[in-house]
């Protein structure tokens, strides 16, 4: 089980949170203006990374906010959790 | 180097047997890789073995060699459950599994390797209202596709499985269950072995510890060889079938794939006697056990709700299978668990897999298998064969594709799987 720092209430277990898989994925500001490719890209194309993965957390039985931290998937240490809004820190590998 | 012909027939156990059993020969060679190889396969699991043996039997096709980073057979292969069954609801799923339960059914005989096949039938268990009309649903589907799968009452189902308790009184009672009698088990580390003895005598080059860092393509975007641990392989012909690593390699020529890989977790306990006859799996209280030849429980538990690559899994999602065993199975109770895995798993976003063409010229794809593959070895392989040989894919296969997420035509086993994902 992880033990997850939430950036409001500091690390909980992971039993508290729900994972929302890849961050800073922004909905199309124009989505009539997608053709088949580009929706399919916003819907289902993921990075997959071996290595530092940005992504969301929600603290469901804590604050119930939501929140993006990245991590190593090929450790799953956590490098940095930051709040919604914010951009993306710098992690050293 | 001559192709192997040794067998396992009762004269030559005999002949080995005086002997000291130390006549036996190496079951494949250990080529060095060669500059350049007609077709070359990335992963050395049951599918990529598969793959390169039905290429050489089905399609003629020589100069033929498998890459593999670590050891064949060492991936997902050797870390599932061994579950075989093909009772799923979509048509063009029914059509895919199936046709890998055929030919599970004559592997042995045709690999001349006993894959230790074992058809003692899939109990799926239901515990509410929802899931009898849910099973049925199947029942019906599956009949319609020609594949048997059969609705039992409780007591029916535990006078095919005696250890399954009736008791009223647990959270989730036992209220019928859908019985595959085809459905079964296979030793997967035969499966792996026989593909590799089979193919490798037809002269497929298998080479282990060499890793794929790069994919080269030509001017014109096409495939053109692959860069390795061990060196540059030339190829026009490269299948990918790394399933938790497929997103990783296909990066490297380009393609980005609708695919998250998840750590998916089993466990064995201690040996014991023959106890428990047939599978059993049960997707509302997700937990799935068949006993081996050898006489472990093998246990299957579920993904961890993130992306990893870890091949570890988090323990509280074993420990929650283990409740629901211990709850269905009371006299499991006092068992010891001797150890416990993890797999990585590629998952598209309809949980059904990829076998295809890809946009790149002389590049294949077969992945997203996700929770459920090693049921379709034979067929993965045999239909991925036809699809890499012919250049176009089986008509079975051919639902399978990457742009199925681009049109539209997902086929969502996600809601309609045995097991809750």
């Amino acid at each position: 089980m992880l033990l997850i720092p939430c950036p409001y209430c500091g690390p909980r277990p992971e039993s508290e949170f729900s994972y929302g898989g890849e961050a800073h994925i922004a909905r199309p500001a124009d989505p009539s203006a997608l053709d088949d490719a580009a929706w399919a890209e916003f819907l289902y194309l993921r990075r997959n990374p071996k290595g530092p993965h940005a992504e969301r957390w929600r603290h469901t039985h804590g604050c119930a906010r939501f929140f993006n931290a990245v991590r190593d998937t090929r450790t799953d240490k956590i490098l940095a959790t930051y709040r919604t809004g914010e951009p993306k820190p710098e992690t050293s590998k | 180097m001559p192709p192997n012909k040794q067998t396992f027939s009762g004269f030559a156990l005999l002949r080995r047997a005086f002997g000291g059993h130390l006549g036996w020969e190496k079951q494949w060679r250990t080529p060095e890789p060669k500059a350049a190889y007609d077709t070359v396969i990335v992963g050395a699991g049951g599918h990529g073995l598969a793959t390169a043996y039905y290429l050489a039997k089905e399609h003629g096709l020589r100069n033929i060699a498998v890459l593999e980073k670590g050891w064949l057979g060492g991936g997902n292969t050797g870390r599932n459950t061994t579950i075989i069954r093909s009772n799923y609801l979509f048509d063009e799923s029914a059509a895919l599994y199936d046709h890998a339960v055929k030919l599970w059914e004559g592997l042995s005989q045709d690999l001349n390797y006993n894959v230790m096949f074992s058809q003692r039938g899939v109990l799926m268990l239901a515990h509410t209202v929802h899931d009898i009309q849910v099973f049925k649903r199947h029942v019906h589907a599956n009949r319609l596709n020609g594949i048997d799968n059969e609705w039992l009452t409780p007591e029916e189902t535990q006078e095919f499985c005696p250890p399954i308790s009736l008791d009223p009184g647990m959270r989730y009672p036992v209220l019928g269950a859908a019985l595959q009698r085809r459905g079964g088990t296979a030793r997967h580390d035969a499966v792996a072995w026989g593909y590799a003895r089979a193919a490798d005598a037809l002269g497929v080059d298998i080479i282990q510890n060499c890793e794929v860092t790069g994919i080269r393509r030509d001017a014109k975007g096409a495939v053109e060889g692959v860069e390795t641990t061990r060196g540059t392989i030339r190829t026009r012909k490269l299948g990918v079938v790394a399933a938790g690593h497929t997103s990783t390699l296909m990066a490297m020529a380009g393609v980005r794939m609708p695919l998250e890989s998840y750590p998916l977790q089993a466990l064995v306990s201690e040996p014991i006697k023959p106890i428990f006859p047939c599978v059993v799996m049960s997707n509302t209280i997700h937990a799935y056990i068949s006993q081996s030849d050898k006489g472990e429980l093998v246990i299957g538990a579920g993904t961890d709700a993130y992306v990893s690559y870890t091949q570890r899994g988090g323990l509280h999602i074993t420990t929650h299978t283990l409740d629901a065993i211990c709850e269905l199975f009371p006299m499991f109770r006092r068992m010891k668990m001797l150890r416990n895995w993890g797999g990585i798993v590629d998952v598209t976003p309809d949980r059904s897999p990829i076998l295809a063409k890809t946009p790149v010229p002389g590049l294949y794809v077969n992945c997203g298998w996700g929770t459920g593959g090693f049921k379709a070895t034979p067929g993965s392989g045999h239909l991925f064969a036809w699809t890499m040989a012919k250049d176009e894919p089986h008509k079975i296969n051919a639902p399978f594709t990457i742009e199925r997420f681009r049109d539209g035509y997902l086929i969502d086993e996600a809601a309609a799987a045995a097991v809750a994902h």
